[in-house]
């Protein structure tokens, strides 16, 4: 039994140009213990799969389907379920350590003051507890530190600040959402080597949720790439890398510069995202994919499973789509961008 | 080399005044944003620039177009130099260097159409100019840059953040520059649409003969689009060199540890990457190290790096270190 499952999720944003589609039916289970990479760029619903869970979502959000912990429905839960929950089973880390710590209260009653609430420990008893813990993510001097304010320290120590308070209640998953992306390239490896260390420490699950492929390839298992609030493809993450089956993954992985590789021109994806108040009918990605079929704008490909541990979401045949993986010539990329550009705004007059 | 360079920068420094604090008699505390950088630019070439936050990569490319208060030398190719001077002398050099910005929407007026924003710079600096010249090379030039030109009465608002930044890189080219200064042009962008800009740059200074200063903090980016590549830390150059020969030999132990941090989409090279660790936190930039602005973090720093400041040396690879060269494996765990 997993730790987690997912069922047929949909989260809808009711805003003043039409509803939004954020989320499109998304299956998902993560074991216990496991680490599970979610990709995507903005927009694909990455974050809003991980606010569902949490009941995070904002006020105009409506999310239907099943998400189970542990055996239980937390999916639109009453309050004070989801509260016993959240920081005591399940913890989230946010991409801004500055906006996700109060400004007002010392970084010490911040953190004890999740210790008094869900373990009922005395002041002096949780403040102590708390200490413990930022010297577990390794900040200097834990002790003198925590009586500081959260702008008083760097963007790293913010960082692992909140990861300490994550971990306070001992969670059973972590879900972090691009917890690396406003940090510099040292801190980030610094946080990252952190989050693996006391992952194995305490045995929890991890759902790591990232733009970064190169994060993904030192940190995960397992990766779920997503677009357009759909999974594109899920396997493991060595074949991800190194045999990509969804037309999209490729394309991404493509079209980022590498440190040790010679770079000539880079294979950028044609177009822009889709707008999601009006989500196209078939494969969202379908308006940009170089292996587009008519098919591909009527219905959603199933995701479906071609190797053990592996699937995809794909109508082109796996045969045709590995044959393209060597990165194909530019095309004048511009003009079809502006074209998807124009009949979405045209769409929206 | 027999041509000469585009702009010369020597002993450039960026100092800001702080308030103390104290009482209105103590003396500003000063912050040394860039401290004495040296380095030239031929014209065509694109410099990378690269650095941690607070490495005063951004401060530099502001201080050569004078938006921030410099001192030293950043002589242009007719031999001006371009700190210090008054703001109607400058207004001449403002049209052959030109500025890309990070934020894409931020960096464009919303209550200006597009068409106005491209056109500002033009009939700024060329005032003559017929309005139908105008729209004809704003069109001309929204074309260039993959924007449709019938799209010229939109506002900025309602383009995508890569569409926002072909707007920012067709203001900087109308007046045809010779110098763009691009200040971390794509890591507002997602992945995709980074490609399609960092292919548009590149497709436009090889066409039109550009040099560009190209800053960033991602590293691949910057190798990917640069001739060479300069290195700061705490405002100063630890290491300048051809983009090749830096990220294939990194002679400075810091520019070691920044490539080893650079995650690598690639699962099996990834498991077995050395990282080299850096000790403890950048400085203050306040009150920096003496002698060398990194020896605090430095696995192999001495007496000697604490005492004097080392120069930027060497023929084409400059270092500045007393001791450059790949760090051993025992220094490296030795900084762990």
């Amino acid at each position: 039994m997993s730790l987690l499952q997912i069922r047929d999720l949909n989260v809808r944003f009711a805003t003043t140009d039409g509803e939004v589609s954020a989320v499109n039916g998304i299956n998902l289970d993560v074991a216990r213990g496991e680490t599970l990479g979610i990709v995507g760029e903005s927009g694909s619903g990455k974050s809003q799969l991980a606010f569902s869970i949490m009941g995070l979502l904002a006020r105009n959000g409506r999310a239907t389907g099943s998400v189970r912990f542990d055996g239980a429905e937390i999916l639109n839960a009453p309050a004070p379920l989801l509260n016993k929950i959240r920081a005591e089973r399940i913890a989230m880390v946010f991409q801004d350590p500055m906006t996700s710590l109060n400004p007002y209260m010392r970084v010490s009653d911040q953190m004890a003051e999740v210790l008094m609430l869900h373990k009922g420990m005395g002041k002096t008893q949780a403040v102590a507890e708390s200490a413990r813990m930022l010297d577990a993510v390794k900040i200097p001097d834990a002790k003198g530190r925590i009586r500081l304010y959260p702008h008083e320290f760097s963007g790293g120590m913010r960082q692992r600040v909140m990861i300490a308070m994550a971990l306070l209640c001992r969670p059973d998953l972590l879900i972090a959402d691009e917890p690396t992306t406003a940090l510099d390239v040292t801190v980030q490896a610094q946080i990252m080597e952190l989050m693996a260390d006391l992952q194995r420490e305490f045995g929890m699950a991890m759902i790591l949720i990232t733009h970064d492929l190169g994060v993904v390839a030192g940190s995960c298992e397992r990766v779920m790439v997503m677009y357009g609030g759909r999974i594109m493809e899920r396997a493991p993450v060595d074949p991800i890398f190194a045999d990509p089956a969804h037309p999209y993954t490729q394309g991404l992985l493509a079209a980022i510069p590498r440190v040790d590789q010679k770079g000539d021109q880079l294979s950028a994806i044609p177009g822009s995202p889709p707008n999601m108040t009006h989500p196209p009918a078939g494969c969202p990605f379908a308006p940009r994919c170089a292996y587009v079929m008519p098919v591909c704008g009527q219905a959603m490909p199933p995701l479906d499973a071609f190797a053990p541990g592996r699937e995809r979401a794909c109508y082109a045949s796996l045969d045709v789509v590995r044959k393209g993986h060597a990165p194909q010539p530019d095309l004048p990329e511009p003009a079809a961008a502006d074209l998807d550009e124009m009949q979405e705004s045209a769409h929206d007059h | 080399m027999t041509t000469k360079p585009l702009i010369s920068a020597r002993d450039l420094r960026v100092t800001f005044e702080l308030p103390s604090g104290g009482m209105p008699w103590t003396p500003p505390r000063l912050l040394h944003a860039v401290g004495g950088v040296d380095f030239d630019l031929m014209p065509g070439e694109t410099l990378g620039i690269v650095g941690e936050s607070g490495s005063g990569k951004s401060t530099l490319a502001r201080a050569l177009i004078g938006l921030v208060p410099a001192t030293g030398q950043a002589k242009w190719q007719d031999g001006t130099n371009l700190i210090g001077l008054s703001p109607r002398k400058m207004l001449k050099y403002r049209s052959e260097i030109q500025m890309v910005f990070q934020d894409p929407l931020a960096s464009l007026n919303p209550r200006m159409t597009v068409g106005q924003i491209i056109a500002e710079p033009l009939t700024t600096h060329h005032k003559g100019l017929s309005r139908d010249e105008v729209k004809r090379r704003v069109k001309d030039m929204m074309d260039r840059v993959g924007l449709l030109p019938n799209q010229i009465n939109r506002y900025p608002h309602e383009f995508s953040g890569g569409q926002c930044q072909r707007i920012g890189i067709a203001r900087a080219l109308i007046v045809q520059p010779k110098l763009v200064i691009c200040d971390e042009p794509v890591s507002a962008l997602d992945v995709s649409i980074q490609a399609q800009v960092i292919n548009l740059l590149a497709e436009l200074q090889r066409d039109l003969g550009l040099a560009l200063i190209f800053i960033a903090h991602d590293l691949s980016v910057v190798k990917h689009i640069s001739d060479r590549v300069l290195v700061m830390y705490l405002g100063r150059v630890m290491e300048l060199a051809e983009a090749e020969s830096l990220y294939a030999e990194p002679q400075h132990p810091y520019t070691q540890a920044l490539l080893s941090a650079v995650p690598i989409p690639d699962p099996q090279l990834e498991r077995n990457k050395r990282m080299i660790p850096l000790r403890g936190e950048l400085p203050s930039p306040m009150n920096p190290p003496s002698g060398c602005v990194f020896r605090t973090r430095c696995p192999r720093a001495q007496e000697l790096c604490a005492s004097h400041k080392p120069e930027l040396l060497g023929e084409g690879h400059r270092t500045a270190c007393h001791f450059p060269g790949a760090l051993l494996p025992e220094e490296v765990a030795r900084s762990a």
